[in-house]
């Protein structure tokens, strides 16, 4: 079984990635009765007996000692990392895996980047080599970050081609967070187009998220929690939005009901990793089959069902809706739809008690809608594993190399150039070469 | 003589359970129908051929179980160990960490030669361990990474440790809508290199097993367990074991011998086919009876036709009439309809084989040129019933049965190839573009070859 390492950057990439922590946690507690540490566990975790100074060695087998998370949580001032260290997941993570600064990077990619980035390359190497070396067989680094901030985006990039260098082998996964329409952050475009070369040049995969999509989600769910009708028999663990222990809406923080949609996302995306199934989908084989071009990398994804109902006479009707849902623009993790655009390959990852012809029954119905380009009539690429997520009976992740991130990207481009021709802010850039600056366009 | 299993990847292993399972519970199984000493001549010749005893009395399965990565493995062991009738060599496993990533290029060219020298040892032990070998069985599919790109280096290297064993390869054709991206690729890769180190290929289609499970077994969830019992009692039909002479006194001890000699006359044509009657679920075995001429009749016309299964056969497919005229655009037809055989072997299992009639399976019409209709017919028949069917029939053919769906995977690997889309996920290993194009003439050929029949 392999390991994965989560690299958490900035802000937003550190309260999704306390949110995955979370979630990973009961997803395993599900599972594992026993309290044996297993294989599945050390996919994301060590366990280190901590009654032994410094560093417990990890023990690999045998009754699980204390759960360490495999992650770096990188941020340029200590608001978020404290308070995730001050939470219920003060003990998953341990003094050695932080980064910490106090000024932060002023949402500027360029401090984020360069200077952060020099200051700071000898400890994020040596951290990273300190936990690959905990890791029996290193598979794949999941980077979280946001492309809007300065951290994020900057010093997020910057580990991303450190990670390229120093671990050439191992995959890079990058779940970014694009900023929407109204993002209150000036710079956001300036450093998302930065942050983006980064990415297209570094990156194996990249996972586009858009807050409005999230945001959307969770009035859905609201909405049809509060209408009346079906809300009660909502099962209240299985909403994709729900946290683990909390049971009351009050004690979430804001943002958390959208970064648990993502860290469902990551969940997903490695159980057939984790668990086993009839028709195994290891990550190598989401980048193998989902790549065409290596420059053409990015995955538009999409999660269902986003709640269950607590009726438990699921008829066949119901598994259908789940495809059907995966391919609409409600349910997508960016702005997009995919269904008007262009296919390149396409990625069904089914958790549960779901069977082939369920898959190919559904693969038929759904083909003659879809359009998949000339080289490529049938790509689909499908994976089955037996363990369904928490509180659901089965679910469904779609990922789908599609056309339809070009209106994103467009929408970026045109807001840089916005603000570029202004010269709005161009001092911020002071320490950038303005040659590089050009190449961008 | 013994048969050595070769197990590779998700597919493989997951088959090969089911294949032990199959064969174990025939065995155990009380309808033999046949007498008591027909019975114990079977179980023993069954048992030399696949099993070892061991000291615990459990038999343990003559195989070599590998794969790139633990979970398959680990869940194939246990699951046959529970099962209390057979289980494998707690040993006899090779795995890594790490998977193959559906890359053909990483099976081939990185994990092949890198733990070359620990499978070949485990297949090793397991040769050492036969009385005599009777030669290799691998069971893989086309699709993946490890199966595809690692069977197909295995082979090679089975081929040069074992010069004059046997060795065939059971091959699955994935769905053709996708289970995997670069599904077609893979096969390409992988059958032409197959086609230079192995004796045989055998081939079972997923498209046509899952129609089985559908149309004929009436199941309404089929699982990949489903698929893989059938494909796994297809294939106990063929190997356990028959009289091969006429009026056998004992049972024969050379299967894959005697399947190449009858069944690969020329290396050129190795794609065999197979079919088995009747499919049906179980709980109609009661209800139904069958007949010899029956049987024998419709799995004729499969052979003819094209047929994948029992239902749907076409009946207005004949073989061409001999020294008729210059035949008009009509019955060129019906001509490129009907499915030439090179050659072609029946086994009957079950009550009153002797007096089932295989003539029409020796008209001429059917078979090319080249061979005399006795050579290129043989039957193989036990009186002893197989798997709680009462007469069964399977049929292996080395015939056009596989020409469409090698011109298929061919034809859409090549479309992908020319726009070189995920070329470069192959390249990153060492498969360079001039080896796909080797692959592809490789394969061209080899779908001329079958066309001119």
């Amino acid at each position: 079984m392999t390991q994965s390492v989560v690299v958490q950057v900035g802000q937003c990439g550190n309260q999704v990635g306390c949110r995955f922590w979370d979630l990973a946690l009961r997803e395993h507690a599900a599972v594992n009765k026993k309290g044996i540490y297993d294989e599945a566990l050390s996919s994301f975790f060590r366990n280190v007996d901590t009654r032994s100074a410094g560093d417990g060695p990890g023990i690999y087998k045998g009754k699980i000692c204390s759960l360490k998370a495999r992650a770096l949580l990188i941020d340029m001032e200590e608001g978020v990392v404290n308070e995730i260290l001050q939470g219920p997941l003060r003990d998953v993570f341990d003094s050695k895996q932080l980064i910490t600064d106090v000024s932060g990077s002023g949402n500027n990619w360029a401090v984020g980047h360069k200077v952060y980035g020099c200051q700071y390359q000898e400890n994020i190497v040596e951290k990273l080599r300190k936990t690959a070396e905990h890791c029996d067989c290193l598979q794949c680094f999941f980077v979280i970050h946001s492309m809007g901030g300065g951290t994020g985006s900057g010093l997020g990039t910057f580990v991303l081609n450190l990670l390229e260098d120093e671990f050439p082998e191992v995959y890079r996964f990058v779940t970014a967070v694009y900023p929407s329409g109204e993002d209150d952050v000036i710079t956001s475009p300036y450093n998302s187009v930065l942050a983006m070369k980064e990415l297209n040049e570094h990156a194996d995969c990249v996972l586009p998220i858009e807050n409005e999509s999230l945001f959307d989600i969770v009035n859905k769910i609201h909405q049809m929690m509060n209408s009346g009708k079906l809300g009660s028999t909502v099962k209240p663990n299985s909403l994709v939005t729900s946290s683990a222990g909390i049971t009351k809406a009050v004690q979430e923080k804001p943002f958390d009901a959208m970064n648990n949609i993502v860290a469902n996302l990551l969940l997903n995306l490695t159980s057939s990793a984790r668990f086993e199934g009839s028709l195994n989908m290891d990550l190598n084989e989401i980048s193998m089959n989902l790549v065409p071009f290596p420059r053409l990398h990015y995955l538009v994804s999409s999660l269902t069902p986003l709640y269950t109902l607590a009726d438990v006479n699921v008829p066949s009707r119901r598994l259908d809706q789940m495809f059907s849902d995966a391919f609409s623009r409600d349910h997508q993790l960016i702005q997009a739809d995919p269904k008007h655009s262009l296919y390149l390959a396409c990625a069904l990852l089914v958790r549960g008690n779901v069977q082939v012809s369920d898959l190919r029954r559904n693969i038929e119905r759904l083909k003659p809608s879809l359009h998949f380009v000339s080289w490529n009539q049938e790509g689909w690429k499908t994976g089955l594993c037996s363990v369904p997520p928490v509180g659901h009976s089965h679910s469904l992740l779609a990922l789908a190399n599609n056309t339809c991130v070009k209106p994103t990207f467009m929408e970026l481009r045109d807001r840089f150039m916005r603000l570029y021709k202004k010269k709005a802010k161009r001092c911020f850039l002071s320490q950038m070469n303005y040659v590089r600056c050009q190449q961008k366009r | 003589m013994s048969l050595v299993t070769v197990q590779l990847g998700q597919c493989g292993n997951q088959i090969g359970r089911e294949v032990f399972n199959a064969i174990c519970s025939d065995v155990h199984g009380t309808h033999g129908l046949c007498s008591k000493k027909e019975n114990e001549s079977y179980h023993d010749a069954c048992k030399e051929r696949f099993f070892i005893e061991a000291e615990s009395g459990v038999p343990v399965a003559r195989a070599v179980l590998v794969d790139m990565e633990p979970k398959v493995i680990s869940q194939t062991l246990s699951i046959a160990a529970k099962s209390g009738y057979w289980k494998y060599d707690d040993h006899s496993h090779f795995c890594q960490k790490q998977g193959s990533g559906n890359n053909w290029a990483n099976g081939y060219t990185v994990h092949g030669p890198r733990h070359k020298e620990a499978i070949m040892n485990l297949v090793q032990k397991e040769a050492e361990k036969c009385d005599r070998l009777g030669g290799f069985f691998t069971i893989m599919s086309m699709a993946g990474g490890t199966g595809s790109g690692l069977g197909a280096f295995v082979t090679q290297c089975l081929r040069d440790a074992f010069p004059s064993s046997f060795i065939l390869n059971h091959v699955i054709w994935p769905y053709g809508t996708g289970e995997v991206i670069v599904q077609n690729y893979n096969s390409v890769l992988t059958l032409s290199h197959l086609y230079q180190s192995s004796d045989a290929l055998l081939v079972h289609e997923n498209d046509v097993i899952h129609k089985i499970c559908a149309q004929l077994m009436h199941m309404k969830q089929i699982s990949f367990k489903d698929v893989n019992q059938v494909i796994a009692h297809q294939l106990g039909s063929v190997f356990q074991p028959t009289y091969t002479a006429e009026d056998g006194i004992h049972y024969s001890r050379n299967p894959l011998g005697d399947l190449m000699e009858t069944l690969v006359p020329h290396p050129e044509f190795k794609m065999l086919g197979l079919r088995n009657i009747p499919q049906m679920p179980e709980n109609s075995l009661a209800y139904s009876t069958f007949s010899w001429p029956g049987l024998i009749k419709h799995l004729r016309q499969m052979l003819i036709a094209n047929a994948k299964m029992e239902e749907g056969i076409d009946w207005q497919v004949q073989p061409p009439r001999p020294g008729s005229s210059v035949p008009s655009s009509h019955s060129t037809n019906k001509l490129l309809h009907f499915n030439t055989s090179i050659a072609n072997l029946v086994i009957l299992r079950g009550k009153d084989t002797h007096s089932a009639d295989l003539g029409s399976f020796r008209d001429p019409s059917l078979y090319t040129s080249w061979l005399n209709p006795q050579d290129a017919f043989s039957a193989w028949k036990t009186p002893r019933a197989f798997n709680k069917y009462e007469k069964s029939a399977s049929l292996v053919s080395n015939s056009q049965f596989l020409l469409k769906p090698l011109d298929n995977v061919v034809r859409k690997a090549w479309n992908m190839f020319a726009s070189k889309a995920y070329v470069h996920q192959y390249t990153k290993y060492g498969i360079e573009e001039e080896d796909f194009l080797d692959s592809f003439t490789a394969l061209e050929q080899v779908i001329s070859s079958y066309t001119i029949l």
